[in-house]
């Protein structure tokens, strides 16, 4: 469903963040994209809704090149594609309903959007998901108002009230105490697959990773060093991926993870 | 090992801030320099002692007009003299704030094109290069005597300071919040009113009120140069000298403009 075909960037300081890369993502697909501080990851899925413009390579969503779109087929197709951001990126001085609903703003016009007056169906689908994120309450309240996981959780409804055939998530859970944390990423997984959506993950927490997708991808300096499945993530891969470390602590606290989420 | 040696030398020892000027020579000598121009400076002011005792016993005569102000004799004059400062000051104020937001929008670097970002920063140099008296002056020689001038020369002013504010304050602001309303697919309206409008509301309310203080205030003195307002009807009293009335006026001025600092203190903070 998602294509990136020899997709580079580099910046105008000379850095190159990403050197072609190519990836194939198939309907319905989660996948966490894993790799250091600078390796492209925050550039790769940016580039996929140009919010920072490829240098060159092309991105294709359902056969349509994104790349080559004008700004209002950009903006039609950045509609499909919902974002969840690290640090949430609320608008912290909007109510939690504001934020939600500004996930439509692709499909209704200027004054309708600046009047807060949506259609029916946008309202009762803001409350639906908050609902199903746990914070219909909080509707009215202020964003800035909220707790860390919280707000995620509005950002994941912003995300979904897009109605986005692919979720891009940049680093969800950067911010989040551990608990909070697996409680984000399991909500993201579960609402992929409730939706039938297609995912690219951005994360630095491996084990997390390995915990809750079907696929990684590991990017080091702007280049794909590992394709598989979390089991395939030995220790010699992610030496690959991050450099000499002992990984075995990493990997092996993902079974006892998973052990105790068994035994809770 | 040449770590261990270096923390050996250190440790036991003060230790003091470098200095600014790290060689000595210029340090002292500079401040030698500083002395010598003060003392030269102050000796070559001339002071004419005679014009200034004549002038001090006028001053404590307006001093002591102070004690019993006249608010009544030319109370007609101040009256209209006050409306017309405050009609100066509102509709300056409105109008320049309306015209500062498309302004500052453009003078933001962030959010305009180039273009659009030079011929807007064009526009508040010149309206700070040029200060509120001289363009009084120009206005009054174009529009005549009278409240229009001073109403042109505010709204005028009033751009160059707002609307570069207002361009700061979003330059400043949080990149990702507005990133986040931009992925959404919005318009470019739609992502001012959602992903930027929010974030400078609260400083744009304030700057608003302050300049509305800086605008009564400067209302006042326009009207020394023929523009209108309370300071024509304050540069009368002073020609005819008659102090107490002028001390009426200034104890007026400096009312409204408290009141207004207040005003505008509690409004600040109940946005933010």
């Amino acid at each position: 469903m998602l294509q990136l075909k020899k997709l580079t960037k580099t910046y105008k300081t000379g850095d190159q963040a990403l050197k072609a890369v190519d990836l194939e993502i198939p309907a319905g697909q989660v996948l966490a994209l894993i790799g250091p501080s600078g390796a492209g990851k925050s550039t790769l899925i940016r580039c996929i809704n140009r919010l920072v413009e490829p240098t060159s390579g092309s991105v294709l969503l359902k056969g349509e090149n994104i790349t080559k779109l004008g700004s209002k087929g950009l903006r039609r197709a950045r509609r499909t594609m919902g974002m969840i951001f690290q640090e949430y990126a609320l608008v912290e001085r909007l109510t939690v309903m504001e934020n939600v609903l500004s996930g439509r703003l692709g499909y209704v016009g200027f004054w309708r959007s600046f009047l807060r007056k949506y259609p029916q169906s946008d309202i009762d689908e803001a409350f639906r998901l908050l609902d199903r994120v746990g914070l219909l309450e909080m509707a009215d309240k202020r964003a800035d108002e909220l707790s860390g996981g919280q707000r995620q959780r509005v950002g994941i409804a912003r995300a979904l009230i897009q109605n986005p055939a692919l979720l891009l998530v940049d680093e969800p859970t950067a911010s989040l105490d551990p608990k909070t944390s697996r409680q984000i990423m399991r909500l993201i997984c579960e609402l992929c697959e409730e939706r039938r959506l297609a995912a690219v993950i951005n994360i630095h927490d491996v084990a997390l990773a390995q915990m809750f997708v079907q696929r990684i991808i590991g990017l080091k300096l702007g280049e794909l060093q590992f394709d598989g499945t979390p089991q395939d993530l030995t220790e010699d891969v992610l030496t690959r991926i991050y450099g000499e470390e002992d990984w075995l602590a990493t990997i092996k606290k993902v079974e006892d993870d998973e052990a105790e989420e068994l035994d809770s | 090992m040449s770590a261990a040696l270096q923390i050996d030398q250190r440790l036991g020892k003060g230790w003091s801030k470098p200095h600014f000027i790290k060689n000595p020579i210029i340090r002292w000598g500079f401040l030698l320099a500083i002395i010598v121009y003060l003392y030269l400076a102050v000796n070559s002011i001339e002071v004419n002692w005679a014009r200034i005792s004549e002038g001090l016993s006028r001053g404590w005569e307006f001093i002591k007009a102070f004690s019993n102000p006249d608010f009544t004799s030319r109370g007609g004059d101040i009256w209209d003299g006050m409306v017309e400062s405050i009609v100066i000051t509102i509709t300056s104020t409105v109008v320049g704030i309306m015209i500062s937001i498309p302004i500052g929008l453009g003078a933001a670097r962030n959010i305009a094109p180039l273009p659009v970002y030079l011929i807007c920063r064009g526009i508040v140099s010149l309206s700070r290069a040029l200060n509120e008296i001289i363009v009084a002056i120009l206005m009054v020689a174009i529009f005549g005597f009278g409240p229009l001038a001073g109403f042109i020369t505010l709204s005028f002013a009033t751009i160059g300071f707002l609307s570069k504010l207002l361009a700061e304050n979003i330059e400043d602001m949080d990149k990702v919040q507005a990133e986040a309303i931009k992925a959404t697919g919005s318009s470019w309206l739609q992502w001012i009113n959602y992903g930027v409008q929010p974030q400078v509301m609260p400083r744009l309310i304030g700057l608003s009120i302050y300049r509305l203080d800086i605008n009564f205030r400067e209302s006042a003195v326009l009207g020394l140069v023929g523009a209108g307002g309370i300071g024509a009807t304050l540069n009368t009293a002073f020609d005819r000298y008659e102090f107490d009335t002028a001390a009426a006026i200034l104890l007026i001025i400096i009312v409204i403009v408290m009141a207004l600092e207040y005003l505008s203190g509690i409004i600040r903070a109940r946005v933010q």
